[in-house]
């Protein structure tokens, strides 16, 4: 059907001593999709999207993006990560440093770019977040969903061929939501791809081109989003799902 | 001669002063330096073995705690002590001033280690989390991260810290070290009048006001720009 995938999981496996909160994942992302993963807290989404970039340590399976097994002890798993971005919950914003240099402290540390072509660089993605005229700010200063933007922005500005949102909206008020998932909406025009771990049932539904149903460590269900939220399958889906309605709009 | 007199020409004689002001001075700038040593390599010993800590290696963070408990438990005076009557029986001769330096870089070292330490853990996990992120390796992240905010939730107790630490020079007394203290006191049993003590008093004033203001001033301008 398509190009090699961006990200491929084979047999994913992640247990923690005797608990295993992942129990053979097989996921392929392609390029320009955005993939929504949704499921009960404790299904192991986070620990899935976590994975892919090393964060976690998988024990078992492969976790391949662009062609390489980046679980292989000799892979550079610095250089990988410049080209998986990665937006958290909790944004994760320094909070020592001016937005502007959150967002080009990699590209002056990792990449080695000079301060100025940093700046310029870093004020583009902000740019492309609607923060410019913020990045002379601190993140203490800006409100929740300009602070995720903020941490949009940082992951954007390394060109990165991925990028793996966590729960990107779960610590924002209501009324900052929809901001962050428009940018998100943008990054998607743009042919960025995505992988999403949300509980914005609405959103998921809505934007993505392929929506995942974890539980249990495993992945339940997948499809388009017409698929899964009009018709599932699987009573678990169903169960899920029905937890949702009326929150879904 | 009334009280008033009496009090003038025990305490502030000048006579005393005028003899005894260049060894005093002499002491000041013993002290004066020691102190100032003492600062930079008790706070850079205590940063390196914080980071070392954040290895978590776990032999080598039980050395650095068993190090950091033991040096905070003991008196500075007994360390020096140790180190200078002591240590020349096992081939380790040390003279007066760095017997001092060491003893008071040490016990320094281990209330920086445990500040900074405190300061590292007191961040999120996810800073460090979202700075690998990116691809910053665990050193850059630990310089560009992790210490520049570990150091202001740090540095803010810890600058009383050195100066009661540098204070301390004062014990060199024991083991000879010619400080401002020791030259006063000297001073004041070869005069047999104290003002040599008031002297030294007001050395102390003129060296720890501009510190203890420049800490006050450090702890203010590290608060978060909010």
């Amino acid at each position: 059907m398509s190009p090699s995938p961006i990200l491929e999981l084979v047999g994913l496996h992640k247990a923690y001593g005797s608990l295993s909160v992942l129990r053979g994942i097989d996921l392929r992302v392609y390029p320009g999709e955005m993939v929504c993963v949704i499921g009960p807290s404790g299904s192991g989404k986070s620990s899935m999207l976590r994975c892919c970039n090393r964060l976690e340590e998988s024990t078992g399976g492969q976790v391949v993006v662009d062609g390489t097994d980046i679980t292989r002890p000799d892979v550079d798993i610095n250089a990988v990560r410049q080209h998986i971005g990665m937006v958290f919950q909790s944004f994760n914003l320094y909070p020592h440093l001016s937005v502007l240099d959150n967002v080009g402290l990699a590209l002056r540390k990792v990449q080695g770019k000079s301060r100025s072509e940093a700046d310029t660089l870093a004020l583009a993605a902000l740019e492309r977040v609607g923060l410019a005229d913020k990045a002379k700010s601190h993140p203490a200063q800006l409100s929740g969903g300009q602070q995720q933007r903020v941490g949009i922005a940082r992951a954007i500005v390394l060109n990165p061929k991925l990028i793996l949102f966590d729960e990107p909206t779960s610590a924002l008020d209501p009324e900052t939501v929809g901001e962050v998932l428009k940018v998100m909406r943008q990054l998607r025009e743009a042919g960025m791809t995505m992988l999403v771990v949300t509980h914005e049932m609405g959103f998921a539904r809505a934007a993505a081109d392929r929506v995942i149903f974890m539980d249990g460590g495993v992945i339940v269900e997948q499809g388009a989003p017409a698929d899964v939220f009009g018709a599932p399958q699987h009573e678990r889906t169903r169960a899920f799902l029905s937890r949702y309605h009326g929150a879904a709009h | 001669m009334t009280d008033f007199d009496r009090f003038i020409h025990t305490f502030f004689n000048l006579e005393v002063a005028a003899k005894y002001w260049p060894d005093l001075l002499k002491g000041l700038g013993v002290t004066a330096g020691i102190g100032l040593l003492v600062a930079i390599t008790g706070l850079v010993f205590g940063v390196v073995l914080a980071v070392l800590r954040a290895l978590q290696i776990r032999p080598l963070s039980l050395l650095i705690i068993a190090f950091a408990d033991i040096m905070r438990a003991l008196p500075p005076l007994v360390l020096m002590i140790v180190f200078f009557f002591a240590f020349p029986l096992i081939g380790l001769p040390m003279n007066a001033f760095t017997t001092v330096w060491l003893a008071l870089s040490l016990v320094l070292a281990a209330y920086a280690e445990e500040s900074v330490w405190g300061g590292i853990l007191s961040l999120p996990r996810g800073q460090s989390e979202a700075a690998r992120s990116t691809g910053l390796t665990w050193w850059q992240t630990m310089t560009s991260v992790i210490l520049p905010q570990a150091f202001r939730i740090a540095v803010p107790p810890l600058t009383n810290r050195v100066i009661a630490i540098s204070k301390n020079v004062a014990l060199g007394s024991v083991v000879a070290l010619n400080e401002v203290l020791n030259e006063a006191q000297s001073a004041t049993s070869n005069s047999g009048n104290p003002t040599p003590l008031t002297m030294a008093a007001f050395a102390y004033l003129l060296l720890f006001i501009p510190v203890i203001f420049a800490a006050r001033r450090l702890e203010s301008r590290w608060q978060w720009k909010v």
